[in-house]
């Protein structure tokens, strides 16, 4: 998604004065960008908690800033900065943290990003934006820009199925067709399960739904997903995130206090490195259940269970 | 901007009545941590005189201040309320319920504090990044910050530095107030940070050393520019103006007794 990102913020560009600071990161994807915004284009060097402080501080005078690393520099490192130095002012600052949840793969667990948004919605006012496919970054950047409040971005792999054409993007979609169940997926973890589920039947599989913005002030699901959901009265839930403040969490409580909580409720959600190995995103993703095999066999386990 | 007098009197004007202006402040910084019945107060004596001949001598209209050491809020209140800034009454709710005076400054309501700090090490990358945008906006006027010599101690201080040494930020100037005691011993037992001039040049800083009681130093340290980003080293005494606080650790952190207010307020008032 890198390269659609460098993108919509070249076409941001156009319209918005903004500055960018990168953590000495964007090699061979932010060179257009560099060259566009010329001296706001900032290399702030490896010193992200210096370069989030810079931001809130260059924000005063009236620059949206971006500030860009790999996920877990731009929020689990400089966390302090984020809090006081973003939140607190309300600045207009954009975290971009690439390689959200495994995205860095056999890089490592200090390259992993599981609790990200978890983390930074406990933060005031701060909203998060999770693109499932790299298109999605043409209508996200701009939707951003125009909220001059603070927000991380979490960028990851775009596994858009072949011959998948998504629908136009919104924070909620329905992705696929289904009718066992329903399946919501934050994030561009929705790909391949929806690959996986395309070789299904409709009668067969369930409903998939993607979600794409977080907000602590609730997470606000479509009324057509909420009656899909009162319908089956089951609902499953995935995301490449741990399971204590993910959208799983989000969401059970917000149906709960809405009175609308299924009598059958799964979460699919980063279970950090059970095996004590290392591999791929996708050799995580399977050590976790979060592989679309995995998913599928989840939601139909659920709806095979009464519901009581 | 927060130097009302500024507009009618020329910095070397302003120096001259800072002694008088320093005893009154003083007393009332006293009086507002007796008050409220809370510590702290040697490290915002050993600031005072600076944040005096900031807001009364050296800040200009287009200028901007960022206290990076926010445990010395009080003597930015007493500060602000000697130039007419902050009134008695506000002074008053220092500490209390439903304050805007937070033991450390919460930025955002006063245009003299715009910034939340006071866990140490933020200030100088605040302070940096106002500077660099006004830079790339051609904005005119100083960005100045002052930090507290154990705060030093923070890595992001070390990655503000270079990144304004780097850019050579020549609108910015830092002053750190170094009255040599913190939370929990010297300065120099804890973790020295000697030769500390020579550390800042290679930071790329013009530095200056001067006493920060002595008021003329001070304004002219602080009127001076430079192609790079300046950095005045402020030789302070922890606990200035009251003899049983000076050079003492604990008065970072006790409360003044009755009898201890009566002695310390005669002390600042004969000086």
């Amino acid at each position: 998604m890198r390269n659609a990102f460098c993108s919509a913020m070249q076409t941001l560009a156009e319209t918005v004065d903004y500055a960018f600071l990168t953590g000495d990161l964007g090699f061979m994807a932010l060179e257009p960008l560099q060259q566009a915004l010329g001296d706001r284009f900032v290399n702030a060097g490896v010193a992200e908690q210096n370069m989030v402080t810079v931001a809130a501080g260059m924000a005063r005078t009236g620059f949206q800033c971006w500030a860009y690393s790999i996920a877990p520099f731009i929020y689990a490192r400089p966390f302090e900065q984020v809090r006081n130095d973003v939140c607190f002012h309300d600045a207009d600052v954009k975290l971009v943290g690439n390689g959200g949840g495994y995205g860095y793969g056999v890089m490592g667990p200090t390259h992993h990003a599981l609790e990200d948004y978890g983390v930074l919605l406990t933060l005031p006012g701060l909203r998060v934006h999770i693109p499932i496919f790299a298109s999605d970054l043409a209508e996200i950047v701009p939707r951003m820009a125009a909220d001059r409040h603070p927000a991380y971005l979490r960028l990851g792999r775009c596994e858009r199925p072949p011959g998948y054409v998504p629908p136009a993007y919104a924070p909620w979609r329905r992705l696929l067709d289904g009718e066992r169940g329903v399946l919501v997926i934050a994030g561009p973890l929705a790909g391949p399960v929806v690959a996986r589920a395309l070789e299904t039947p409709a009668t067969a599989r369930p409903a998939i739904w993607g979600l794409s913005e977080l907000s602590a002030g609730g997470l606000a699901p479509p009324a057509e997903l909420l009656q899909e959901i009162a319908r089956h009265d089951a609902l499953v839930v995935a995301e490449e995130h741990c399971a204590h403040g993910g959208v799983g969490q989000m969401l059970a409580l917000e149906l709960g206090v809405r009175g609308g909580l299924p009598r059958r409720f799964q979460a699919c959600a980063a279970r950090g490195y059970p095996t004590g190995l290392y591999g791929s995103q996708a050799y995580h993703r399977a050590a976790s259940g979060l592989d679309p095999a995995s998913v599928l066999d989840a939601v139909n386990a659920l709806m095979d269970r009464k519901a009581t | 901007m927060p130097n009302a007098n500024s507009a009618v009197a020329s910095p070397q004007d302003a120096a001259r009545d800072l002694p008088r202006l320093a005893q009154r402040a003083r007393a009332r910084l006293l009086a507002m941590h007796f008050k409220a019945g809370v510590g702290h107060i040697g490290g915002n004596l050993s600031a005072l005189d600076a944040l005096l001949c900031l807001h009364h001598a050296a800040l200009g209209a287009d200028d901007a201040f960022i206290l990076s050491k926010g445990h010395a809020a009080g003597a930015l209140y007493a500060s602000l309320w000697s130039c007419g800034q902050l009134t008695d009454a506000q002074l008053d709710t220092f500490h209390a319920d439903g304050t805007r005076l937070a033991a450390h400054p919460a930025g955002g309501w006063h245009e003299a504090i715009p910034f939340s700090t006071g866990s140490l090490g933020h200030g100088l990358g605040l302070a940096s990044g106002l500077a660099f945008g006004r830079r790339l906006r051609r904005q005119p006027g100083r960005v100045h910050c002052l930090m507290s010599d154990g705060e030093c101690e923070e890595g992001s201080v070390w990655e503000a530095l270079m990144f304004a040494g780097h850019h050579r930020l020549s609108n910015l100037t830092v002053m750190v107030d170094r009255n040599g005691l913190q939370g929990f011993g010297a300065t120099g037992e804890v973790a020295s940070l000697e030769p500390i001039p020579d550390k800042l040049v290679g930071f790329g800083f013009d530095v200056e050393e001067v006493d920060g009681h002595d008021f003329g130093a001070m304004t002219a340290a602080f009127s001076r520019s430079s192609d790079r980003p300046r950095m005045i080293l402020l030789r302070t005494v922890k606990g200035r103006g009251v003899s049983f606080m000076e050079g003492r650790m604990e008065w970072h952190y006790l409360p003044l007794s009755p009898e201890q207010f009566a002695l310390a307020l005669a002390e600042v008032e004969a000086r």
